[in-house]
């Protein structure tokens, strides 16, 4: 694959989530009543990274849940491919909580409705709100990020591919182009 | 797992279509839509722009009522069509029948009928989904599936697990089911019953034969017992109920004597006639799991079925 440009070196990634660790905690008093839910794939693990960034710097456990949203999306039968559905697991009560959704790239927005419309299946949480790595533009729909790592606008004919250890050879985002996969 | 499978079948006629990759997939995704049931609001919209008949010439209580659910949880549109109260006591032809109900626009039908190679013919009038729900002493795939779900559940694993499978083998869809869908998973196999339940070719199907229900369970990780059906019995083939329980029935003796096997019924039980009330009640028997199981099975054929292959 081509990269077009880094976006994204190791450290810069560890700083932003270092930022959402402070920025996530900032508003409440304690305890605090909050939970971040990780979006299948890449988000389940910087939301598990910023968890336990916000345990280092205040001892405090927030529990993390993982959501997968094939369910509630509303391309499913657009798409060539059937989406496999992948594990959802929240094992903790939402009802009253404050709930930050975490994804790796904001662009349609599609993806956070259908992830909102999941929550709502496992209860009523005081508020939900959304952070992302990359917000890449081209929303279509009403929908905004609350945490933004970077915003970046491109081209439809562009990609944005985050690589995390967890998964990848290392921690880095690239801009790509489509036709280079 | 493996990124390059791909889900491709647009119906579920029997496991005999169904590769060992395709009745895994259909297994591991069942294990999400397991998950959905435990939720709270345990409703997706994933169906919601599908309408299914539920299109049933035989009587069905767990079935039928398994499908709809799995349905309405997906919030797909559902109707029921029961032949007892329907335009084919009026006289009406299989095929008329669906194609005027296709013509409402119909997305997927689910159809049990006493007739063996129903669903496939099926195929051949209308361009809908069909699903089997049970033909004749054929197949019942769901089934099948649901308790390959529910032994997977159990041990962690089908591969190499000793299936014991008592009763009526020669009308039962369910072994029949059963018999590919282990085969395919890599479980071994072993049917046991009277000898004028058991076909004499039931060797051809790789599977071991017993007449000694002791001997059975003394090897068994699973035992499951078939229901006794009345219904589809043309001579009798033992002389009575009491006798067949006597001589494999499932008693409570059986689960001190072998501490290993866990036991499962597709229901309904006769209680008394393929086991005792208490081994239907012990702790071993899953077959309350199997009915639950049985909804996010079905979700996960409907869900796969609907998008696996475009139209």
């Amino acid at each position: 694959m081509k990269h077009k440009a880094k976006l994204l070196e190791s450290d810069d990634l560890k700083r932003t989530l270092q930022r959402f660790a402070h920025q996530f905690i900032e508003p409440f008093d304690d305890p605090k009543p909050i939970g971040i839910i990780g979006m299948q794939t890449r988000g389940i693990f910087i939301a598990k990274r910023v968890a336990a960034y916000i345990k280092e710097f205040y001892g405090i456990d927030v529990p993390v849940g993982v959501l997968d949203v094939t369910f509630y999306r509303d391309d499913f039968r657009s798409k060539m491919k059937l989406p496999t559905v992948q594990v959802t697991e929240i094992p903790f009560d939402i009802y009253g909580k404050h709930l930050i959704l975490v994804d790796d790239v904001l662009y349609t927005g599609r993806t956070v409705r259908s992830a909102m419309e999941a929550i709502m299946s496992f209860g009523r949480p005081s508020s939900i709100k959304f952070c992302c790595l990359v917000d890449r533009g081209h929303r279509e729909l009403p929908i905004y990020a609350d945490y933004v790592g970077v915003k970046i606008p491109t081209h439809t004919n562009e990609e944005i591919r985050v690589f995390l250890k967890e998964l990848d050879s290392e921690d880095a985002v690239y801009l790509v182009n489509r036709e280079d996969e | 797992m493996n990124t390059e499978y791909q889900f491709q079948h647009k119906h579920l006629l029997g496991l005999a279509d169904y590769s060992t990759a395709d009745i895994q997939h259909v297994l591991d995704q069942a294990l999400h839509f397991r998950e959905i049931l435990d939720r709270p609001v345990p409703k997706i919209p994933t169906l919601r722009d599908k309408t299914i008949v539920n299109l049933f010439y035989e009587n069905s209580t767990r079935t039928r009522i398994s499908f709809e659910l799995a349905q309405r949880r997906m919030g797909a549109d559902v109707v029921n069509f029961a032949a007892s109260n329907s335009s084919a006591k009026k006289g009406e032809s299989l095929r008329d029948t669906i194609q005027n109900i296709e013509s409402m626009k119909i997305d997927m039908v689910v159809v049990r009928h006493q007739s063996p190679g129903v669903p496939h013919y099926l195929t051949r009038c209308v361009d809908a989904h069909i699903i089997n729900a049970g033909d004749g002493a054929h197949e019942h795939p769901t089934q099948a599936l649901l308790d390959m779900f529910t032994m997977r559940q159990y041990y962690g694993r089908i591969q190499g697990l000793k299936v014991a499978i008592i009763g009526d083998i020669r009308h039962s869809r369910v072994v029949r089911s059963n018999i590919i869908g282990l085969k395919k998973m890599g479980a071994e196999i072993t049917v046991c019953g009277p000898k004028t339940m058991i076909p004499l070719t039931a060797k051809e199907l790789g599977v071991e034969v017993s007449y000694n229900l002791e001997e059975t369970l003394a090897w068994a990780d699973v035992a499951m017992a078939l229901r006794i059906q009345l219904e589809r019995m043309e001579h009798s083939l033992f002389p009575s109920l009491r006798e067949y329980h006597d001589q494999f029935g499932i008693k409570r003796e059986h689960l001190d004597k072998y501490p290993n096997f866990m036991i499962m019924h597709p229901g309904p039980i006769n209680r008394g006639v393929e086991m005792e009330g208490d081994v239907a009640d012990s702790e071993r028997a899953v077959i309350l799991d199997q009915v639950t199981n049985g909804v996010a099975v079905r979700m996960a054929v409907l869900y796969l079925v609907a998008g696996g292959l475009r139209v």
